[in-house]
């Protein structure tokens, strides 16, 4: 059914339409729209499942990894500083292998206090062993919910969707909300491999030492190195594992793409402009303009972010001469992160590399106009498009 | 409700050998806790001594399920199990959070607060043991005034500490109870009684640390039993916000004679610094509390 709704809303339908059983959430601006609507939903009985209104967002996560834990399928979602203050629970819910899923609707961190958006709450959560994907309009933000569940359960790692604050999170767009027989075929109950039980007692995630001890049987045990190996692994086989959840999506809903990378205008361009989130669609029209005067760019939106999909990316990227990463957010005192790992996915896999070159806009909210982008990529794309800083700003202001 | 030591359940689940302390008297409240709970409890347990007692993995000192959680969240995530088994239609499991003093009153005490507000249904037992004693004897909480401990190393703590089951009957809760590891039966009786209560339920243990307090692991019950004896450390139950001494704490308003507050001070090395002077003020106020008491206690007594 097509509907006109904010990205918020888009979020909380896909949470309903996944039955997640167990939501627990704080309110934050821009997030709070979501978690009212699933208040509504479980208040009016449209859906079955238990909201827990907690006093923090480090008890938001506390109960979805208990409730995980013991067998039932958990959601929350939060923003900016809420985000920051689950950190030591995001780490814990990767470490206890639970499948949760989480709406990150992206907004810039304090100090100073900021309301609007820009990536840096999820990007700094990028090394937590959480699985990160970004949505660029309402439909990708339902869409992805419902693979979140389905990409979570199957490799045991817990899934961030973000989308931006306001510019998805509070505006309306016409999507299509999906059918729920459909999506109940699509995502069966939650099976866990193992849910708390007095009948079949374990003590989960105790103490563990640095090398593998022998059981009562005398079996020697993982150590707590194999066990953050495992981690690893498995979000490596989620970069395959969500190819086989969207082949299967676009089976059942008819609809989707390359779940790891959106390219645009990519394959002949000399250029290539690469971001996360909303902000591609709009690079898409800077891109069609820069045709227009013969200019050869492209558009690359990175939807999968963590794992990174460093063989794809390189490969969408193939050909080009130049890279200019468009990022809000920033590993301060170095650059860009998603830069920092372009270059790395490009030293390994390209065979000529491309120059990089990478501009931080957005920051808490700072209006990004057609016209920066157009200028800004405009005075990339030429062979020495990555002279001068290496990181460049656009769009400050100082007097 | 009185059990005997001949009513105790006989299954045992705490393992035997654990990685405790010699003398540590949290051996002692778990073991009878868990028999007060019984087998069909799920259990939250934070970092604190209880989780070294527990064992490294792959190796559990408790035959119950349990989760070990952040230092923060064992409150919230007790609800967190609610919610799960409630979801997935599973009745007649007590859930039950088992946290040391600084889980408790210190980095615990909000999401505690925040489920006795929303009225979850789970135990929160908090052992006492007056400090950070697993990461090596830092002052916590409901560390006592005068006690010398890592991070009050020369003079001793200089305030006195929370009054943490106060602070839960102020939450209106149905049970609020203080016990001592020195008094299991007490100890069994209270968590049995606040399990046939609803929503979140608090007992606090008084739990004699040797290494920590500075006396000999075989004095862990008599440290524990001077305590209550001295007038020092209260045994009662808040049900339903009437507050009644229990045990031993009752027998006192019997007798009408406590033990001198020194008689326990200085049977450990952590109030060394204290002087007779000082003992003398702790004295005063703790006579004239249970003169207030022992008055009322002839009331009702009177009335009766």
């Amino acid at each position: 059914m097509q509907i006109i709704e904010t990205g918020n809303t888009a979020a909380a339908l896909g949470v309903k339409l996944a039955r997640a059983q167990v939501i627990a959430a704080y309110p934050i601006t821009p997030q709070t729209p979501l978690t009212e609507k699933l208040s509504e939903f479980i208040e009016s009985g449209e859906m079955q499942a238990e909201y827990i209104p907690v006093e923090s967002e480090h008890s938001a996560l506390a109960i979805c990894i208990a409730a995980a834990s013991a067998g039932a399928r958990s959601f929350t979602a939060t923003s900016s500083n809420g985000l920051l203050y689950m950190h030591e629970q995001i780490q814990w819910a990767a470490g206890a292998r639970l499948p949760l899923v989480m709406c990150v609707a992206n907004r810039g961190v304090g100090a100073p206090w900021t309301i609007w958006n820009d990536h840096q709450d999820s990007i700094s959560q990028r090394d937590t062993g959480w699985i990160q994907i970004y949505a660029n309009d309402h439909q990708q933000i339902i869409d992805s919910v419902i693979k979140a569940f389905c990409l979570a359960e199957e490799v045991m790692v817990p899934v961030m969707v973000c989308y931006d604050g306001y510019i998805l999170s509070h505006t309306h767009m016409p999507f299509d909300v999906p059918e729920s027989e459909k999506v109940d075929a699509f995502l069966p109950p939650y099976r866990p491999p193992y849910a708390l039980d007095p009948a079949d007692p374990a003590n989960l995630n105790t103490v563990t030492m640095p090398d593998g001890r022998a059981d009562v049987r005398g079996d020697i045990s993982l150590g707590y190195m194999e066990i953050r190996h495992l981690l690893q692994r498995d979000m490596m086989e989620a970069v395959p594992a969500l190819n086989r959840v969207e082949e299967r999506f676009q089976s059942v809903f008819g609809r989707g793409d390359n779940p790891y990378v959106e390219p645009y205008r990519c394959n002949d361009a000399d250029y290539i402009a690469v971001s996360l989130g909303s902000l591609s669609y709009q690079l898409h029209d800077v891109v069609d303009a820069l045709r227009d005067e013969g200019i050869r760019a492209g558009v690359l939106s990175v939807h999968l972010y963590r794992p990174f999909p460093d063989r794809i990316i390189a490969e969408a990227l193939k050909g080009c001469s130049g890279v200019v990463v468009f990022e809000k957010a920033l590993s301060y005192g170095y650059q860009g992160p998603l830069c920092s790992d372009l270059k790395s996915a490009l030293y390994r896999h390209a065979e000529s590399r491309p120059f990089v070159a990478n501009y931080i806009l957005g920051l808490g909210g700072r209006e990004i106009t057609t016209q920066d982008l157009y200028e800004a990529l405009k005075a990339s794309c030429s062979p020495e498009g990555s002279a001068g800083e290496e990181t460049r700003w656009i769009g400050l202001r100082f007097l | 409700m009185k059990t005997t030591i001949l009513d105790l359940p006989e299954e045992e689940l705490l393992n035997p050998g654990n990685r405790a302390c010699a003398g540590c008297a949290l051996g002692i409240a778990y073991r009878v806790g868990l028999k007060a709970l019984g087998r069909d409890t799920l259990l939250v347990v934070p970092p604190s001594c209880l989780t070294v007692l527990q064992g490294l993995f792959p190796i559990a000192a408790t035959k119950l399920a349990s989760l070990n959680v952040t230092f923060a969240s064992t409150a919230s995530a007790a609800t967190g199990l609610l919610a799960a088994l409630k979801v997935t239609g599973r009745t007649g499991v007590n859930v039950a959070a088992w946290a040391g003093d600084g889980g408790t009153s210190d980095i615990g005490l909000q999401a505690l607060s925040a489920a006795c507000e929303r009225g979850d249904n789970f135990l929160f037992i908090c052992y006492d043991n007056e400090g950070y004693m697993n990461t090596g004897v830092q002052r916590s909480g409901t560390t006592p005034q005068w006690a010398i401990t890592a991070n009050t190393p020369l003079k001793g703590k200089m305030q006195p500490n929370k009054d943490v089951p106060a602070i839960m009957a102020a939450h209106g809760i149905d049970y609020v109870a203080a016990t001592s590891a020195a008094y299991p039966l007490d100890l069994y009786d209270k968590v049995k009684k606040a399990l046939s209560y609803d929503g979140v339920k608090y007992i606090h243990i008084h739990t004699p640390c040797p290494p920590g307090w500075g006396f000999e692991p075989r004095y862990a019950v008599k440290v524990g039993k001077l305590a209550v004896e001295t007038g020092l450390y209260e045994l009662y139950e808040i049900e339903k916000s009437q507050l009644r001494h229990t045990g031993a704490s009752l027998k006192l308003m019997e007798k009408r004679r406590l033990l001198p507050v020194k008689d326990y001070l200085r049977a450990q090395s952590r109030f060394r610094t204290m002087s007779d002077a000082e003992m003398e003020k702790i004295q005063d106020l703790v006579t004239r509390k249970w003169e207030g008491y022992f008055e009322s206690f002839d009331e009702i007594e009177g009335g009766e």
